[in-house]
């Protein structure tokens, strides 16, 4: 299920999605038909652009928001021209299994796209490193100083929702090197060990914020902006 | 025959003031006959009480009421369109002054102008004597013979009086506009107090239509550009997934476009970001600034203490034309950080809003000497920060560290 009102990337969107091997149920232009395609068709994964038709606002995030709040079996992963970390909260905001939020041009790799479409849709989390970079922005303090520059690029990653061995490649070390790292982070930041990766990714995005019972997460439909 | 262009000139001019005085007459004369019917009726009920006199009377009062707040508008138009006089519109409450012209003043100017017409009249009539005088029956001349001499006297005396109209006219309109100006004016404090209130109200339309045409342009280049570029991006990416078998300087060539392609959406996305992000009318400047900070290419430290985000339509959420400049003075700041600030490795951006003050405060740990007065970035950040009365301040010894501080009036 894709829904985008850009008929161009659209295109280009099926292409890659059926290349992971998915089968596209519906294709949508704007909220409303997103919703009801999502009613109809009952789809394991709905990829979803936030600024749509007719506000190109937030339409995106209302229907995914409403997507999985109607349908928490869905997955759903959101692409944006530009993330922002306060969406990332809304959306995480009740449960983080099956969620991606990605900038819309890590579409053009594809085979990084297509992990993490593969990741969202078997219940785990991706999300795009500039969001996680927005959400330590805003935690600079407290025991985060108290992480070496190497443990703060594995906890970025590991807020991306990878997979240990998916650190181990984009950081060029062995997996046992990773896991150690892990390690470290989740004592140094009280964190509970978790065997699973989804609920170690729970952690650490309750830990900057988001997801969960995270603190700064809003209530959903808190911010209707006129169109 | 060619009019010689001096007394063109005149003749214009007097055609100007004769019109001006013209217009003047009726206009003042009817809160004249007005006051003449109410002093005939009240005379009339000393004199001769009629029981009809109060009725007529409790119709003619409002009639001058109306008359005496009613004839300014007509009034402005006169000093704006015949002789180019711009009067201030006056209020309601300002009633005294207007019942102060039409009613006192105007009646006594109506006598200068009725004089003045009548003696133009008059003169005209005089100098034309010898002329219109054929137009009599020829009886009536037979019968008065010898009336040239004193139709010749009538001339002699007409023209010196016609020409007296001209510069009595214009000494007259120049009387009209300092009563004008002295009675329905305004006073020069009160005039700079309405300059600056349109002045305030003018700049925050252009503050907002320059803020409006952002977003315009946001959008625009989102709709357009963006999305071309990341449909060009993506189709390069599934060549480069999908043609495995082409000779290798294809593949190579095909990696090149792929990363152009890529870093051209990077750049754009940047460039886009700094103008006026969507996010920015949608959640507000707290949630906007991580975006600027987590793009920063230091390490940023980003405390934001304000009142919770709310709807917009709240009123306590910052108004969008201070947002707007609160989330260019950060963006402003970071590249300018990032551009000059040598041997930064860390900035701090902080926003705070106290009561009705709300204050951006982005300080590095570079090696210091930015000078606000140079660079054209700084001063355009110190512009737009005026654009809305807040004040702009900067430390930057050398040596570090530097601190710029904005403080912006956000009222409630």
């Amino acid at each position: 299920m894709i829904a985008e009102d850009s008929v161009l990337l659209r295109i280009g969107l099926v292409k890659v999605v059926e290349m992971a091997g998915f089968e596209v149920v519906a294709e949508a232009g704007d909220a409303q038909e997103l919703l009801a395609a999502v009613g109809e068709h009952r789809p394991d994964l709905a990829v979803v652009d936030v600024r749509m038709p007719p506000g190109f606002t937030d339409e995106g995030v209302r229907a995914a928001l409403s997507i999985r709040r109607d349908r928490p079996g869905t997955a759903v992963l959101m692409l944006s021209q530009y993330v922002e970390e306060r969406y990332a909260a809304d959306l995480l905001a009740t449960n983080t299994s099956g969620v991606g939020y990605l900038l819309k041009q890590r579409v053009a790799d594809v085979e990084e796209f297509i992990e993490a479409l593969r990741r969202v849709a078997s219940g785990g989390t991706a999300l795009d490193p500039q969001v996680v970079a927005q959400l330590l922005v805003r935690r600079a303090s407290d025991p985060l100083e108290r992480l070496t520059a190497r443990e703060r690029d594995v906890l970025a990653l590991m807020a991306e929702g990878r997979s240990n061995a998916g650190i181990a490649a984009q950081l060029v070390v062995s997996e046992s090197a990773v896991a150690k790292h892990i390690n470290n982070i989740l004592a140094k930041l009280d964190l509970p060990k978790a065997d699973a990766d989804h609920r170690r990714v729970l952690a650490v995005l309750q830990f900057l914020g988001v997801g969960g019972q995270g603190a700064s997460a809003l209530a959903p439909g808190h911010h209707h902006p006129a169109p | 025959m060619t009019v010689p262009p001096r007394l063109r000139r005149a003749l214009v001019r007097m055609r100007r003031d004769i019109a001006f005085i013209a217009a003047g007459m009726t206009l003042h004369l009817l809160p004249l006959l007005l006051h003449f019917w109410v002093v005939m009726l009240l005379l009339g009920t000393v004199l001769d009480p009629d029981p009809d006199t109060p009725v007529v009377l409790a119709f003619t009062l409002p009639l001058l009421f109306v008359a005496g707040w009613g004839l300014t508008e007509p009034q402005r138009w006169r000093f704006r369109a015949l002789c180019g006089v711009e009067l201030p519109r006056l209020r309601f409450r300002e009633i005294k002054r207007q019942f102060g012209y039409n009613l006192l003043i105007g009646p006594l100017l109506a006598v200068l102008e009725i004089l003045l017409l009548a003696l133009l009249l008059a003169a005209v009539a005089a100098s034309l004597v010898l002329v219109w005088v054929w137009l009599v029956p020829s009886q009536w001349r037979r019968d008065h013979g010898g009336y040239a001499v004193p139709a010749g006297y009538l001339t002699a005396v007409g023209l010196p009086a016609l020409a007296a109209v001209p510069p009595l006219a214009g000494g007259l309109v120049r009387l009209e506009i300092l009563v004008g100006r002295a009675v329905l004016g305004v006073s020069r404090s009160d005039e700079l107090a309405r300059r600056v209130e349109d002045l305030t109200e003018s700049r925050a339309g252009a503050v907002d239509a320059a803020d409006a045409e952002r977003r315009r342009i946001e959008r625009d280049l989102h709709d357009g550009a963006q999305q071309r570029l990341v449909s060009l991006a993506l189709n390069l990416g599934l060549a480069k997934a999908t043609l495995t078998d082409l000779p290798p300087e294809a593949q190579q060539v095909i990696d090149a476009a792929h990363r152009e392609a890529k870093d051209a959406i990077e750049e754009l996305n940047n460039l886009v970001r700094g103008l006026h992000p969507a996010v920015l009318d949608e959640l507000g400047l707290d949630a906007a600034l991580s975006g600027l900070a987590a793009r920063a290419p230091l390490p940023v430290r980003l405390r934001v203490d304000l009142p919770a985000d709310l709807p917009a339509d709240l009123p306590q959420r910052t108004a969008p034309a201070v947002e707007a400049v609160a989330y260019f003075v950060v963006s402003e700041a970071l590249t300018n950080i990032a551009k000059h600030a040598r041997e930064a490795s860390r900035a701090e951006v902080t926003v705070t809003r106290l009561g009705e003050i709300l204050r951006v405060v982005i300080a590095d740990d570079g090696t210091g000497g930015a000078d606000p007065s140079r660079g054209s970035g700084l001063r355009g950040l110190a512009q737009r920060v005026r654009s809305v009365d807040g004040t702009f301040r900067m430390s930057s010894p050398v040596g570090g560290p530097t601190m710029m501080s904005v403080e912006l009036p956000c009222p409630m």
